[in-house]
């Protein structure tokens, strides 16, 4: 599965069901500018472990967290490897 | 001026008490001031001497202005209610009623036109406007704080100025070049114990809002030089996603309100590397209980009798703790007790004991954190319950490294599961939940199930971690 388009689909879908305006999904845009709070990131984390069988937040503690949208999806690239 | 035999000390007194207050500030989203300007000013409608003996249910969206009327109303009104912008305001007028509320004071003027059953609204907002009011403590003023019941109501715990602030809260000569801000909302224990430590020890505060986006929060933080800072694991997880974090460099982290796990202490120190780091056990109820300053999540057996004010002690598997930070009781006719006989606060937090350090491994009435919320699984069913095509449910936890856990459920349907619907039950069910439920609570999938483990008892079977 392509992850980039999983994890679109995943932050559309979850921006739309918890009322969210999305912004543009540029890989320079900052997180927390994307229009999603902490309660949608976490449904995303859950849906995306479900959909692409991995969770890069539990497999490594001491990872840094993603900052920009960029971040986030070379984080579960790396993670698929 | 005649004074009681026995002067009680509120904050009024105590920030005054605290050194000189016209060089500390207390910073608001779009508002700021000195300690000194806030003992001396009001930013009611109307002056506080004409509350003095009222139950006066505070409702304001900004913190700085709660803190404001905090300021002017302990050791004033027999008993101040602090009503924390999220929760529902359906329940406006229980919490009215149960505490006996004489006054409203809020900065909406559309709560004040709602049906609440309190006679009289003052609203509050503006500028600081100076006063000559008397504001010698008179009385000991209750603090009622608000915690989530399983009924979906709130419970109303009773707290005293000196309950909140324990026997700690006393100025030393490092405070001076403290500089304190959380992430918490002070209507709530977490925030509500730093804004008194900031008061009572003579420190700035910077307080954060809802309504603020992070960048905005990390440059006024950094802006006013903040040294110590605290929020919940999930809020230092929204913090670190900030590419703006570094424009704050403080040298105390503290965590509370859910459990810390290693990766989010970890991840803490590396963006963090000078600052100490520590965990604390801490309930609305409970108060403060011990602080964990070794950089690991759980917490060794020796901490149990770390302060000999707190006696905290493991039973069955869970925590109790007996001292004066605890809340009195809870207000309200047919509300449970909040201490047994030997005044012991059951937090209902368990702990398991492994290889000679404690972890805490959930609630032990099955009572699901998200991000710092607490979420009844009961209340939740009960609604997923009402739904048309549903026979019964078991709500349930999801670890999660955002905020710790989400909420799932199990349904059993009337009907078996028809393929070729054109709506699918499970996405009507999440629909139907959404209309009922605070975001928090609704659950993030829905596994249809055909049947749900009745225990002998005749009660679902739950498995509580």
């Amino acid at each position: 599965m392509d992850i980039r388009s999983e994890v679109v689909a995943q932050f559309t879908l979850v921006a739309q069901e918890q009322d969210k305006h999305l912004a543009s999904l540029s890989d320079d845009l900052p997180l927390l500018d994307s229009g999603l709070d902490s309660l949608c990131f976490a449904i995303v984390v859950a849906r995306l472990e479900g959909s692409l069988g991995v969770d890069p937040f539990s497999v490594d503690e001491d990872a840094r967290f993603p900052v920009t949208f960029g971040d986030f999806i070379r984080f579960y690239e790396n993670a698929a490897k | 001026m005649k004074m009681p035999q026995n002067n009680p000390v509120s904050l009024y007194s105590s920030i005054l008490a605290a050194g000189d207050p016209s060089s500390r500030i207390l910073v608001g989203l779009d508002a700021n001031a000195t300690w000194a300007e806030l003992v001396a000013g009001s930013m009611l409608a109307e002056q506080p001497g004409d509350l003095r003996g009222k139950s006066v249910l505070i409702a304001t969206l900004d913190q700085f202005r709660a803190a404001a009327a905090l300021i002017e109303l302990d050791g004033v009104a027999r008993r101040v209610v602090l009503y924390p912008p999220d929760v529902p305001r359906e329940q406006l007028m229980y919490v009215a009623k149960t505490a006996e509320a004489d006054v409203l004071v809020t900065d909406q003027p559309e709560l004040a036109s709602m049906q609440h059953g309190i006679d009289r609204v003052v609203l509050c907002g503006g500028s600081i406007a100076p006063v000559n009011a008397d504001r010698s403590p008179q009385v000991e003023t209750e603090w009622i704080l608000l915690t989530s019941g399983t009924t979906g109501r709130p419970k109303l715990a009773v707290h005293t100025l000196a309950s909140l602030a324990g026997s700690a809260m006393h100025r030393s000569p490092a405070s001076a070049s403290i500089v304190w801000s959380t992430f918490y909302d002070m209507r709530r224990y977490g925030g509500l114990h730093i804004f008194l430590h900031a008061a009572l020890t003579g420190t700035s505060l910077v307080v954060s809002s809802a309504q603020e986006p992070v960048a905005d929060f990390f440059t006024r933080a950094g802006a006013h030089g903040v040294t110590h800072i605290s929020g919940t694991p999930s809020h230092w997880r929204r913090a670190l996603m900030s590419p703006w974090a570094d424009r704050i460099a403080p040298e105390y982290i503290r965590m509370s309100g859910e459990i810390v796990d290693q990766s989010i202490l970890n991840q803490v120190k590396a963006q963090f590397p000078k600052a100490r780091i520590e965990h604390t056990f801490a309930s609305t109820e409970a108060g403060v209980g011990f602080y964990v300053s070794d950089g690991l999540m759980g917490f060794a057996p020796q901490l149990l009798a770390q302060n000999p004010l707190v006696e905290v002690k493991v039973e069955n598997g869970t925590l109790k703790i007996r001292s004066n930070r605890a809340a009195f009781r809870y207000l309200g006719a047919d509300s449970p007790k909040l201490k047994d006989a030997d005044g012991f606060v059951d937090t209902g937090d368990s702990v398991e004991l492994r290889d000679g350090r404690y972890y805490f491994t959930g609630r032990r009435d099955g009572t699901i954190n998200v991000g710092g919320f607490k979420v009844h699984p009961e209340e939740v069913e009960a609604v997923i319950n009402r739904h048309p095509q549903v026979v019964m449910s078991l709500v349930k936890a999801k670890k999660n490294p955002i905020t710790g856990s989400l909420v799932i459920a199990d349904v059993v349907l009337k009907a078996p599961l028809q393929e070729s619907g054109a709506d699918p039950v499970d996405r009507d069910i999440l629909r139907f939940c959404r209309r009922q439920l605070a975001p928090h609570q609704v659950p993030t999938t829905i596994n249809i199930v055909p049947a749900l483990a009745i225990g002998e008892s005749g009660k679902l079977g739950r498995h509580h971690a």
